[in-house]
């Protein structure tokens, strides 16, 4: 090699590195790939918030819908329940699970916020959420018609995650259902 | 002697920074294990802590997980097992071999081939084996400088 390009070795180096930093920059490390996707909800048999009946796998699934992980104590919760109601009068099938919550509270918000569930699971020690691989509230899993786990989005469900991942997706499961 | 008092001391600190609340175990054995596995898992919730470090509300769950399970009698393959397909393999300080871990597994290999590689190259030109010898134009060229020279003093 001649000298002279030997002097552009240490420049293409730091090329390298700045694009390899600048593409780290753009990842977001929380994101986690759930370890669920293609594979059915755990099952599990836990009360219903609004009293009496047990809820079991075959009592939630049968339709593309919407579970959401949620609790009275988490703040981005509250921020995302408005949108939650306006997809379930959208008709989007949505259930709760009311996540190691206090269950007089977690009554308390439905009333007074409006409730957009189609049922609430109480997991008031969080074994539902071990076996889905929750970390934090809020989380939303896309099942579909199976009751097979087809997405999982960690944070606020808003406008722009339901218009660019969660809609499509859900739309598209719908479709194949329907057809088959 | 002051010099291992005070590395005595310096010992004392490092079982408090390890586990946060405790739990009875039927053996001695167990709470070994449990040390352990609770330092190779990985809060998910965390960026960069073990669960034992860790005092989030999740790794406090998975504790208690933990404890269930070696209390129950599994194996550390089992629980390892368990909490990859609940969390990925991301819940592992040190995942399975495979395509996604290749990397990670190899590269203090390919870090230490390379500066093997460029060890001997940098001691190969220090020791001139590389210098190129003269062709029979350059040689002449030379012996008509060293003769110049030689006329001039």
């Amino acid at each position: 090699m001649a000298p002279r390009l030997k002097l552009f070795i240490p420049l293409a180096l730091f090329g390298v590195l700045a694009l390899l930093l600048a593409r780290g920059l753009q990842l977001d490390p929380k994101e986690l790939p759930s370890a669920l996707i293609d594979r059915p909800l755990p099952s599990f048999s836990l009360p219903a918030l609004d009293g009496g009946e047990t809820l079991t796998n075959a009592a939630v699934t049968g339709e593309v819908s919407l579970f959401n992980v949620w609790a009275t104590w988490c703040i981005t919760c509250r921020a995302e329940h408005a949108y939650l109601e306006k997809l379930a009068d959208a008709g989007v099938p949505i259930y709760g699970i009311n996540y190691k919550d206090d269950s007089a509270a977690a009554r308390r918000w439905l009333a007074e916020l409006g409730n957009p569930y189609r049922a609430n699971i109480v997991d008031a020690e969080g074994t539902l959420g071990l076996d889905l691989g929750v970390y934090g509230a809020p989380e939303t899993y896309l099942v579909d018609a199976d009751g097979v786990v087809r997405y999982r989005h960690v944070g606020e469900v808003n406008d722009r995650i339901w218009e660019n991942t969660l809609g499509p997706l859900f739309r598209e499961l719908r479709g194949a259902g329907s057809g088959s | 002697m002051r010099l291992a008092v005070a590395f005595l001391l310096a010992l004392f600190t490092l079982p408090a920074a390890a586990v946060i609340e405790t739990y009875d175990f039927s053996s001695p054995e167990l709470e070994v294990r449990y040390r352990q596995l609770s330092q190779e898992l990985r809060c998910p919730k965390c960026q960069n802590q073990n669960i034992a470090d860790s005092n989030a509300p999740i790794s406090e769950d998975l504790r208690l997980l933990l404890y269930r399970q070696l209390e129950a009698g599994a194996t550390d393959e089992e629980i390892l097992e368990d909490m990859v397909r609940r969390y990925g393999e991301f819940v592992r300080y040190r995942p399975d071999f495979d395509r996604n871990t290749a990397l990670l597994w190899l590269a203090p290999v390919l870090f230490l081939a390379l500066g093997a590689g460029l060890a001997a190259l940098v001691l190969r030109r220090a020791r001139g084996d590389g210098a190129p010898a003269l062709d029979s134009e350059e040689q002449a060229r030379l012996e008509a400088l060293l003769a110049a020279r030689d006329r001039e003093e």
